[in-house]
């Protein structure tokens, strides 16, 4: 056994009301720079729906993640060989068209033009060549559904559902199933865009298993891009380098959620540890069968709570603070003791670890259009055994498509409504409602409390990057962050070339220390950003 | 022996090397993040992937010939038993055929950067000059393989004035004369060669020491410490950082 800390986060699907907080935060804090325009490091998509960047999820045709042949698991684009062959130019590469194009507008017409006729009109302005261009697709064009029938059925989950439902999809679609689902980079165990990175640019740190671009040895050769099924490593076409979801690792490195986490207005996401087996991990996603493979993604998952693990974890040189928190993390307690929590496509055998309760709505809202209590515990159940489509959809998101764990977590969250509601209108609380999901009392009340009240202290507990290297944190280099007119950032040799800018001007920790303080500490002195935004004292952001 | 053939074939050769070698590393401790293939593949698929394989592949195939028509004396393949008449066909053709590989791929990727707004948006200064001179490389190349082949003119065996000329400049011992002798094609394409050597650590060329054999043979999973995060937690002194 050789334990290894992640850092890992789960998203309740229930409260995402698709605002997209997250996303704009996100882009704030990280991608509001040229050469990334079009990227989203943090995106909400409406399911069903194409994705960003659009039919991602069709493994047929963009190669990403891995796959098992004779027993033996293998990246799905090829092997070594097969990629180094490619290198001069990569097969599986989205184009920008397949995310979109980015866009500007001309609102300088707005201000500028003279006295006339008519009223001036602001064009979009391609934001790549500068010139006019028709807007076509985006980040969210089918947001909410929007082309619905036109658009939602080329979903590659529908698609792939379609062959065991048939022609039931498109009745049920027109009533209207729909939730949000939020996503960034996953930080996975077994991570197909560093397997594939030929530079050895693309790592995992070993004390809390982020996954990282080392932006001074990336050489451009954008495997990691195809690699990754989830296409959440991006290409820079500035800089000509690989950029991804950091994990807001300044701010989980002294304690802070990150910024999608922060600004969530749902409270929906939860921060913690795992501790997990990392000898296992390429014979977990190894196992032949793609239903097992939830099951060997939870068994990597290791109890902290157990001795021997504990004994483990100290000789691995996991610090104390790091074993408590594990102890006490929301993401373990939802993946693996309440077992609501469920991977998203486990299918891509990438050990993902970012976590995801299925949303309940879809079922409660259609039982309530057919005139039934939707929160009575037997209907809920009734529902969950009759309503196939949205099931047979959230299995092939979260379980490769087996709709017994999907039936087992919704179960869970039926239960805790149901038992939930006696309690709070003061009528007899059930016992066998909990008893009926395989859960007790108090632990369906301790679930109710982590996903109802979700207080923040509960959602996030997030140990500092150990003390003896605290100090070298304070302030960190970040080579991918240029302010100011993209212009002026163009080096000697091409973009963004020469020197890295310093631009670690915060300090974290005073950040930290301004976000838990009862009075809001002046920010005369300190620039800010919503990269170290938390929520306390004033933002003076120009 | 003039002083512009001195300068020529003995002193441009080493500032070449000169330039090459410092230039590089120079480059490497100084741009570690604008070290990089700058790709415009993500602007547009469907011509690079054919142009860009065409070139890449012709030009490691035009390099391997210049290592062996270079590096090898004729001695060699002679005792060898390989006849000056069959070396050459076999030089001539492959010659040929990378060449032509390489001049219509740059040539594709050229139209491809001139056509596609985006990737001629993305297009510097300092890749539009690099371009002029690895273009004249190549067409000058070309066409020392027409004429030493003997298709224009009679034919040259250029094994016994080019070759031992460009060894003799690396064994310290500079034979400028047989160079001299040598035909004007040559000439030019000799030094449109070193010239391109010579700009080649200040372009976007220098990705070409990037080729990731490594890859094979490292494990799947990379993982890394933390470390302490020393760099950019000051402002860049004067002279080299510690690399590593």
């Amino acid at each position: 056994m050789r334990v290894m800390a992640q850092m890992a986060m789960v998203m309740n699907l229930d409260k995402c009301i698709g605002c997209h907080t997250c996303s704009v935060t996100c882009k704030q804090a990280w991608t509001n720079r040229s050469g990334v325009e079009y990227v989203w490091f943090n995106n909400v998509e409406t399911r069903p729906g194409q994705g960003y960047p659009r039919t991602y999820q069709d493994q047929e045709k963009w190669k990403g993640g891995w796959t098992v042949k004779r027993g033996k698991l293998k990246l799905r684009s090829g092997g070594r060989f097969k990629r180094l062959a490619q290198i001069f130019s990569n097969p599986n590469l989205p184009t920008l068209q397949d995310y979109y194009e980015p866009w500007t507008y001309e609102y300088d017409m707005l201000l500028s033009s003279p006295l006339g006729e008519h009223t001036p009109v602001a064009r979009p302005k391609s934001l790549i060549t500068g010139k006019n261009m028709k807007i076509e697709w985006s980040a969210n064009w089918d947001d909410d559904l929007a082309g619905g029938p036109e658009l939602a059925p080329k979903d590659p989950v529908l698609v792939k559902i379609k062959d065991q439902v048939g022609d039931r999809v498109k009745m049920e679609f027109e009533q209207a199933f729909m939730f949000y689902l939020p996503r960034i980079c996953e930080h996975c165990l077994n991570p197909a865009c560093v397997a594939a990175c030929p530079s050895g640019a693309m790592y995992k740190r070993s004390e809390d298993g982020i996954v990282l671009v080392d932006q001074d040895q990336c050489r451009g050769w954008r495997m990691c891009v195809s690699g990754c099924p989830y296409k959440k490593v991006y290409f820079n076409h500035k800089t000509g380098k690989a950029e991804k979801c950091t994990m807001c690792y300044p701010r989980i490195e002294v304690g802070l959620p990150t910024v999608c986490a922060e600004t969530c207005v749902g409270r929906l996401r939860y921060i913690g540890l795992f501790l997990y087996d990392a000898d296992k991990v390429t014979a977990a996603a190894s196992v032949e069968n793609e239903h097992d493979l939830l099951q060997a993604q939870l068994d990597l998952l290791l109890d902290p709570n157990d001795p021997a693990v504990q004994e483990a974890a100290r000789r691995d040189g996991i610090p104390a603070d790091w074993l408590d928190a594990a102890q006490r993390s929301p993401v373990y307690k939802l993946a693996k003791v309440y077992n609501v929590a469920l991977p998203l496509h486990p299918e891509y055998r990438t050990m993902p670890m970012v976590w995801y309760i299925p949303p309940l709505s879809p079922v409660v809202d259609a039982l309530r259009d057919t005139g039934n209590d939707a929160e009575d515990v037997d209907n809920l159940f009734g529902a969950l055994d009759t309503l196939r489509i949205p099931i047979e959809y959230l299995a092939e998101l979260f379980t490769a498509g087996d709709p017994a764990p999907v039936q087992s977590s919704l179960r869970k969250l039926a239960a805790m409504r149901s038992y939930m509601r006696d309690v709070n209108l003061g009528r007899e609380p059930r016992p066998e409602i909990p008893a009926a999901v395989g859960m007790t009392e108090e632990s369906i009340y301790e679930m109710y409390r982590l996903l109802a009240i979700a207080k923040y202290e509960d959602r996030y507990i997030i140990p500092k990057a150990h003390a003896e290297t605290a100090r070298d944190l304070e302030e960190l280099a970040c080579a991918v962050d240029y302010d100011g007119d993209p212009h002026d950032a163009s080096g000697p040799f091409g973009y963004a070339s020469g020197r890295p800018v310093p631009v670690a001007v915060e300090t974290f920790h005073a950040l930290k220390e301004r976000q838990t303080s009862e009075v809001l500490i002046p920010l005369d002195a300190v620039r800010m950003n919503l990269r170290s935004w938390g929520g306390g004292g004033q933002s003076d952001d120009e | 022996m003039t002083a512009s053939e001195i300068l020529l074939w003995v002193a441009l050769p080493y500032i070449t090397i000169a330039v090459f070698v410092t230039g590089t590393v120079w480059r490497y401790r100084y741009d570690k993040f604008g070290w990089t293939t700058r790709s415009s593949q993500l602007y547009e698929r469907k011509l690079i992937r054919i142009a860009s394989p065409i070139f890449h592949i012709g030009i490691l195939a035009v390099l391997m010939g210049h290592v062996v028509g270079l590096l090898i004396p004729e001695s060699w393949t002679n005792a060898a038993g390989l006849s000056e008449d069959a070396y050459h066909l076999m030089a001539v053709g492959i010659g040929a055929v990378a060449g032509v590989c390489t001049l219509v791929g740059v040539s594709l990727l050229v139209y491809r950067r001139r056509t596609t707004g985006a990737v001629m948006a993305a297009t510097t200064k300092n890749d539009k000059t690099m371009y002029v001179f690895l273009i004249a490389a190549i067409c000058l190349g070309l066409l020392t393989t027409i004429i030493g082949s003997g298709v224009l003119g009679d034919g040259y065996n250029y094994r016994e004035t080019v070759s031992p000329w460009f060894r003799s400049i690396f064994l310290l011992n500079p034979q400028p004369e047989l160079m001299a002798e040598s035909l004007p094609s040559f000439q030019v394409h000799a030094v449109a060669g070193m010239l391109l050597f010579i700009i080649w650590p200040f372009t976007r060329l220098v990705h070409a020491f990037s080729a990731p054999f490594g890859y094979v043979f490292r494990p799947y999973v990379v993982y890394r410490d933390k470390g302490p995060h020393d760099a950019g937690n000051h402002a860049p002194k004067r002279g080299w950082e510690k690399v590593g």
